[in-house]
């Protein structure tokens, strides 16, 4: 598959089907250039709603058009939509059980230089913290329009976080069968799980490239459902290894580094490592620069496998 | 029994709702009691038969604390059992809590939080706009309600979108917890706010009075291109004299003595106006 932004994906596979269903509706505020609903906008423009600079209009509205039948997909930046419409999405999308998709654009730190307003390194906390509202990262374009896909069959809330920027394949066509709520297993190992979501995913697999030429084995886990986490998955590689770490583009408390080690610490008790942002405003810089400098690329995730698997901290 | 007296009949159960649970917020339930009845025995198309009827009207009482107004009109239309109510009402393990709660029949969203009803709501009308279908939609707000910036988001989105659907009334009783509105924060003139934003404005000079609820209503039915809102000045408290206009009744609990006092009023009342 071609490298392609997975908001892109999203819009794509949601105009096919909107093609045949006008009970599709998107929604964005003043976000359809960022979203790259633009073509959406302009093909279905009975089925789009503007809501202009308004983050809890968006999410309301969308309650209320779902409440009348309508397959509602709210787009907007992750940290904002995350945040400034946090009650919204907890009443009248979660707690009012209406069939809204909060799609959560450039997030992370995919807005690079724009500074800590424009991050979203809390919002897998915050979206899973609300009971009925699911949490989708997913990793690759392939992925992201088989999620969409899976969404668009049910009636239930669910927030999807994806990146701005066009997302390394990580899974080649007619070689992946997604499975709802499923971890994918993308690599087997023996030392040591890496378990990430969205971007992170391919730079987990990059790690495990790296340290299987120093004959260590790295299982890698795309857990794209960090709500309902995989649990099965995460027993089954907490078993099979001697430490987990996990890998995400997110703030260290409350993402799926909690959620793994609260399921590992239960379970089947490994040492566990969470590869994250920092509880901080995060350095200015592009995204690559950013995750180079925190560890949260192939060379760093290596490093700290290594490290995990030697505690005295020498080189494997 | 006329709308006029049904109100005070409906005024005596949420009376009773409040005394079996011992809670609840009864001086906005006794000032929009009149708003609720109109709209639910006289203007909406809803009944249990229709409640999943895509052409059924839509109501949000965005104001979710006149919870027990609401269970009152509720009951009384067929949606919920009064007893059941009684027996459950904010206690343990109950669906009968204090704001809107969609898992009981009749109930279209949860509320609770202020300031969510009105976008709520320009939803469901856009969603009726995009379908042609004639249903309308009413929303029930609170004035203290209005000092949240979403209910702006929403009344702009309403314009904007042409929702003459969409028809939101205003319980202008003046007071809030904290008393006073135009203390607290003030709304006034909040006929030329809702004006700026694009909406037509019916000042009902008297919220308590269903007749004249009913001409504002009907006058909004006819009202096409733009949203309208019924501000209707109502009395916090309406029914009885020790209640009455008093910020402190904004959730007090009646004790025996007020209980026995305010049913007395309000049976007075309610015959006053079936022989009117």
């Amino acid at each position: 598959m071609e490298k392609t932004a997975n908001k892109q994906m999203i819009c794509r596979t949601l105009m096919e089907a909107a093609r045949e269903d006008r009970n599709i509706v998107a929604l964005c505020s003043d976000s359809r250039g960022s979203g790259s609903f633009a073509p959406f906008a302009k093909d279905f423009p009975e089925q789009f709603v503007e809501t202009g600079i308004a983050e809890q209009n968006l999410v309301s509205i969308a309650a209320g058009l779902a409440r009348c039948g309508k397959k509602a997909y709210a787009v907007s930046p992750a940290c904002f939509l995350s945040a400034r419409s946090y009650e919204q999405c907890k009443v009248d999308v979660a707690y009012s059980n209406t069939n809204v998709k909060l799609i959560g654009i450039s997030g992370g730190v995919s807005y690079g230089a724009l500074g800590m307003s424009h991050h979203s390194a809390q919002d897998i906390a915050a979206m899973s913290a609300i009971p009925n509202m699911r949490v989708y990262l997913p990793s690759d374009p392939l992925q992201t329009a088989e999620l969409v896909k899976a969404l668009l069959k049910d009636e239930k809330p669910a927030y999807i976080r994806v990146g701005r920027n066009a997302a390394e394949p990580v899974y080649q066509e007619g070689e992946y069968s997604f499975v709802m709520d499923k971890a994918s297993v993308m690599r087997d190992g023996r030392d040591v799980a890496l378990i990430a979501c969205g971007e992170m995913v391919a730079a987990a697999k990059a790690a495990a490239e790296i340290l299987e030429k120093e004959g260590i084995g790295a299982q890698v886990l795309d857990m794209y459902c960090v709500k309902p986490l995989d649990e099965e998955a995460v027993i089954r590689a907490a078993s099979q290894v001697r430490a987990v770490v996990t890998v995400e583009e997110h703030g260290p408390f409350g993402g799926l580094g909690s959620m793994v080690s609260q399921v590992v610490a239960r379970t089947w008790p490994k040492p566990v490592v969470n590869l994250t942002l920092p509880d901080a405003p995060v350095i200015a810089g592009t995204s690559a620069e950013v995750f180079a400098y925190y560890g949260l690329d192939g060379a760093g995730i290596a490093e700290a496998v290594r490290k995990i698997l030697r505690p005295d901290g020498k080189e494997a | 029994m006329n709308l006029s007296a049904l109100a005070y009949d409906l005024r005596m159960d949420a009376v009773e709702i409040i005394r079996a649970g011992k809670a609840g917020h009864i001086g906005g339930d006794m000032s929009v009691m009149e708003i609720l009845t109109e709209l639910y025995f006289a203007q909406m198309r809803i009944s249990p038969e229709e409640a999943e009827d895509p052409d059924r009207d839509r109501f949000v009482l965005s104001k979710g604390h006149s919870m027990e107004a609401y269970y009152a009109v509720l009951a009384r239309k067929g949606f919920l059992d009064k007893e059941e109510i009684l027996k459950g009402f904010s206690q343990f393990g109950s669906p009968y809590i204090g704001h809107p709660n969609n898992k009981l029949p009749g109930i279209e969203m949860n509320s609770g939080s202020l300031g969510h009803g009105l976008p709520v709501c320009v939803g469901m009308a856009k969603a009726g706009k995009m379908d042609g279908r004639d249903y309308r939609v009413y929303v029930v707000m609170g004035d203290g309600e209005l000092a949240e910036g979403s209910v702006w988001e929403g009344a702009m989105a309403a314009a904007q979108y042409h929702l003459d659907n969409l028809c939101a009334v205003v319980d202008r009783n003046r007071l809030q917890i904290s008393g006073n509105t135009e203390e607290v924060m003030g709304l006034d003139d909040l006929h030329a706010k809702f004006r700026s934003f694009g909406w037509h404005v019916i000042d009902v000079a008297d919220g308590n009075d269903v007749a004249e609820l009913h001409q504002a209503f009907e006058e909004a039915k006819e009202t096409k291109g733009k949203p309208t809102v019924l501000i209707a000045n109502t009395v916090k408290g309406k029914g009885s004299p020790i209640m009455e206009n008093r910020a402190d009744w904004h959730h007090h609990v009646p004790t025996d003595e007020e209980y026995e006092r305010i049913m007395a009023d309000l049976q007075a009342e309610k015959t006053r106006r079936e022989e009117a």
